[in-house]
């Protein structure tokens, strides 16, 4: 699906004619396509605080061949990445040394470049003063991230002191083009065992991911991508939709599943069938687990009938519930190292109007994956979810042209996301690297002005 | 020595829901179908361009143009091109026979997986040029000069514009099948309400069996069609009673209406064979054994036995050679080509005169437990595009077999145009 508006701004007539009408000019973002390089230019690493990950920083771009300078100002040209270690501060005036480093470095940022600040949590501060060093850099990124042009995103790790080893998964993330459509995000690690040694091209080889909702849209680019890492999927949907599911199936080498979410016996159906089944050759089971399926029966709270409220629950929240915990309660279907990603929702974040269900059925999901994380974390797996900002799907194409022109533009990167942004976030949480991502949530929104 | 044998596992099927003659699936080939029908198969199993041992497969209705339907199936599909197929046709019986043909090469080694499959059309069904026409334009293309080419066309008569229609009807008595079938079904006084009774029941078993989700796993949407377009979930016997007689009408007491006899339809089906080890290989299911098969023929020309009766013959050889009795199984499947075929077969079975004198029975086969009877619906109901129908049934039994648990039991017992029948006995 074509983006008009950010075509013609790029384009020579129309990016004058934007320029003179001062309207914004949204970028061609940079996206990750096999094969890849990290970053496409050199990165520069700084320090404002005592910076105890600093090292970490430096061998995981060195070990993914990107340059590392020394400082900003060895030479003109652009960066491509700026990252910032702002851990082992004491108190406001760190902050300083923040700025001091970040504007110069911002200034020479290149097209789609990346702002990452990692933190210590505030949480764990030893004093208010403390307390509110770390907390100033959230504000911090979140304005750079607004301030960015050109495809540039900046977002914050916040690590535990514990936690050093769960950075290099979410750091490459973030550094990557799979993060494009991903924005002013704080993600808090934890400390975890991450398995060494990961695959870049194929980090889901051996895998087995089951995809609700597979069929077509967003749930079909979760299938694709989750494939493309190596993973087999199990694409499960609708019987109604059992052709395009095939389709989908038939062209990842995956398999179609056709199963109703909200079936009574749905989820002794799903395990069932990962016990008998022995995917991609590796034993019954499955490693990742992707809540997708999800509908919207939009109504006013004044107006909305109970099938509408009903159904929404059912398959938004419900489903997810009831599946997810016959997974755990199943011996050894849920393998070691699991993943379960559940997509919810900005509208479960910011509401929305004639969205009462929705919403609700969407930060029901948050809140559900917060209050599991511990569980998961004790059997060495995660749980996490995904909202979705404005994507372009089939669904949001019969939108009326004006709402879904102004949807797509009320975000930083002044652009709707496309649902591979989505799968992106969601196979880079299914990674065995990412062991220290438990009970996040990562929007996928371009830093979405709602609810933010 | 003969060969060490091995039965052969049915693993799952795939079918298009069927769809009624001229409707769904109007614009749709029998090598769409059949195309597509492999396609979701090979989704459901993880089969993409994977080489399977044999595809084998037919077509009641073919054109000229679909002798090698089931390859060039195979060659549209995801399957690998490497994959050998040929095509069968055994009337009615093709899809049934084609599984037998697979499981028998799984059982003698000869090849370690297969997918048998059938599938017919109804609306995409060849029209045949009308023969003297066919005389003049072989003359016309023989033709070496004008004159002769000229000569050629003059033997022309407007009449021979009008394609002739594939009838259903028998080469050798002219009359249709339900014709034949109404003479049966009167000589065994077989009765409209039982007949539109076990047509209720089709109905009402297919569609609980959509509803409980048991096709969830053995049929893929084709074409807008989600379920067998000729489903009627709220039929009822007072509704079929209103429903005229469309067969031996010239009985006043007719009995077979459109509603208690199959409606021509549309549709494919598909059934993976393989052995035990190739299946655990690839870690997919079980579902039940090919255990064995028997097909029979009659005379309903000459011999005086009614066109569909064949299975009738077959059933008792099948058993016996398996030690069986009729009442040792689990699960019944008779095809409902008529409701009346299945009420007439049950009923010769019962009777000690046609055991003894057409069966050579010391007693006869007995009755069924008629709540094993095609529980999950039947042709009735789903529709019959004749070379589907077998596939449609294997893959259903054998899941229901393997819900029911290891060690049950099924017979099938399909009936074919020329006074044919094929049956078989699947094991979980
Ligand atoms: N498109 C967006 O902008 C957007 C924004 C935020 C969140 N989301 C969420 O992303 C997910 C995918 O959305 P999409 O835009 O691709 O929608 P979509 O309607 O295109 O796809 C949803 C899929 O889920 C399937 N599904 C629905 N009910 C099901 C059930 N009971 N069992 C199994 N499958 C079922 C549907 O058949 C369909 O294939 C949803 O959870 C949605 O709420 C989308």
């Amino acid at each position: 699906m074509g983006d008009w508006y950010r075509d013609l701004a790029n384009s020579g007539v129309g990016s004058t004619l934007v320029g003179q009408l001062g309207l914004p000019r949204p970028a061609v973002l940079r996206r990750y396509e096999p094969g890849a390089p990290l970053l496409t230019g050199p990165a520069v690493v700084g320090t404002a605080g005592a910076g105890r990950l600093r090292e970490t920083l430096t061998r995981v771009l060195e070990d993914a061949g990107v340059t590392v300078l020394p400082g900003v100002d060895d030479d003109g040209g652009r960066l491509a990445a700026v990252l910032l270690d702002a851990t082992g501060g004491t108190g406001p005036a760190d902050l300083a040394a923040a700025y001091e480093f970040l504007a110069p470095a911002v200034r020479r940022l290149g097209p789609s470049g990346r702002v990452l600040v990692l933190a210590d949590p505030p949480s764990d501060a030893d004093s208010p003063a403390q307390a509110a060093a770390r907390q100033a850099l959230e504000g911090l990124v979140r304005s750079v991230a607004k301030e960015l042009r050109n495809g540039g995103t900046a977002n914050l790790l916040v690590v535990p002191a514990d936690a050093g080893a769960s950075v290099p998964g979410p750091v490459r993330f973030f550094l990557s083009g799979r993060s494009a459509y991903v924005d002013g995000q704080v993600v808090r690690l934890t400390a975890a065992d991450v398995p060494a040694g990961e695959d870049a091209e194929r980090p889901l080889a051996g895998k087995v991911a089951v995809v609700t909702g597979a069929a077509r849209g967003i749930g079909a680019s979760i299938a694709r991508v989750v494939a493309r890492d190596g993973a087999h999927v199990v694409a499960v949907d609708v019987p109604a939709a059992g052709d395009k599911l095939a389709e989908v199936a038939n062209e990842i080498g995956g398999t179609a599943f056709q199963l109703d979410v909200t079936a009574p016996d749905a989820a002794q159906r799903l395990v069932a069938h990962l016990r008998e089944r022995r995917h991609a050759g590796v034993g019954p089971g499955v490693d990742v687990v992707v809540h997708n399926a999800g509908i919207t029966r939009d109504k006013l709270l004044v107006n909305m009938d109970a099938a509408r409220w009903n159904s929404v629950m059912a398959v938004n929240l419900q489903a997810q519930l009831d599946l997810t915990q016959a997974l755990l309660d199943a011996d050894g279907v849920l393998r070691p190292g699991a993943r379960v990603v559940c997509v919810s929702s900005q509208s479960g974040i910011a509401g929305n109007r004639g969205q009462t269900n929705y919403a609700a059925s969407k930060a029901g999901v948050i809140g559900m994956v917060r209050a599991w994380a511990p569980a998961f974390a004790e059997r060495g797996a995660t749980i996490n979810a995904v909202a979705p900002g404005f994507i372009v799907t089939e669904m949001t194409a019969k939108m009326p042209f004006g709402t879904r022109e102004i949807g797509s533009r009320i975000n930083s990167l002044q652009q709707g996301g496309l649902p591979v942004d989505v799968a992106e976030t969601i196979a880079w949480l299914s990674r065995p690297s990412a062991a220290g991502v438990n009970g996040q949530v990562v929007r996928v929104c371009g830093q979405s002005f709602l609810g933010a | 020595m003969a060969p060490q044998t091995r039965k052969a596992a049915i693993v799952g099927g795939n079918r298009i829901p069927f769809a009624r003659s001229n409707s769904a699936y109007a614009q749709a080939s029998n090598q769409d179908m059949l195309t597509a029908t492999l396609d979701g198969l090979v989704a459901r199993f993880g089969l993409q361009g994977q080489q399977v041992g044999e595809v084998v497969a037919g077509a009641v209705l073919k054109h000229a143009r679909d002798f090698n339907l089931t390859r060039e199936a195979v060659l549209g599909s995801r399957l690998s091109a490497a994959t050998p197929a040929y095509d069968v046709q055994q009337a009615c019986g093709t899809g049934l026979e084609a599984a037998v043909l697979v499981a028998n090469k799984i059982a003698l080694g000869q090849i370690e997986s297969g997918i048998a499959g059938g599938v017919d059309t109804t609306s995409d069904a060849p029209l045949a040029i009308h023969d003297e026409m066919r005389r003049v334009l072989i003359a016309l293309s023989s033709a070496r000069t004008l004159r002769q080419r000229l000569e050629a066309l003059a033997g022309v008569r407007p009449g021979m514009f009008v394609p002739e229609a594939p009838r259903n009807a028998e080469p050798r008595t002219g009359l249709a099948m339900g014709d034949h079938q109404a003479i049966t079904a009167r000589e065994w006084g077989i009765s409209r309400e039982a007949q539109d009774e076990l047509t209720v029941r089709s109905h009402h078993n297919l569609a609980a069996a959509y509803e409980r989700g048991f096709f969830d796993d053995l049929v893929t949407p084709y074409l807008g069609l989600t379920r067998d377009e000729n489903l009627r979930p709220d039929t009822s016997v007072e509704k079929l009673a209103k429903l005229e007689p469309v067969f031996g009408t010239g009985d006043p007491d007719a009995t077979m209406t459109a509603g208690n006899s199959t409606p021509l339809s549309d549709g494919a089906s598909a059934v993976l064979l393989a052995s035990d080890a190739w299946a655990a290989e690839r870690g997919l299911p079980v579902l039940a054994h090919l255990v064995d098969a028997q097909t029979a023929a009659v005379d309903h020309v000459h011999g005086g036995e009614g066109l569909l009766m064949a299975p009738a013959y077959a059933v008792p050889v099948l058993l016996a050679r398996n030690g069986l009795t009729l009442q040792d199984f689990d699960f019944y499947e008779v095809h409902e080509a008529f409701a009346s075929t299945v009420l007439a077969t049950l009923k010769a079975w019962e009777d000690p005169a046609f055991c003894k004198e057409r069966l050579g029975l010391d007693a006869p086969l007995g009755a069924i437990d008629r709540s094993r009877l095609n529980v999950n619906g039947s042709s009735l109901a789903a529709g019959h595009p004749f070379a589907a129908t077998g596939g449609r049934i294997v893959a259903s039994l054998a899941k229901q077999l393997h819900e029911a648990g290891p060690g049950r039991r099924g017979l099938i017992s399909i009936c074919a145009a020329g006074g044919q029948g094929v049956v078989a006995i699947l094991e979980s």
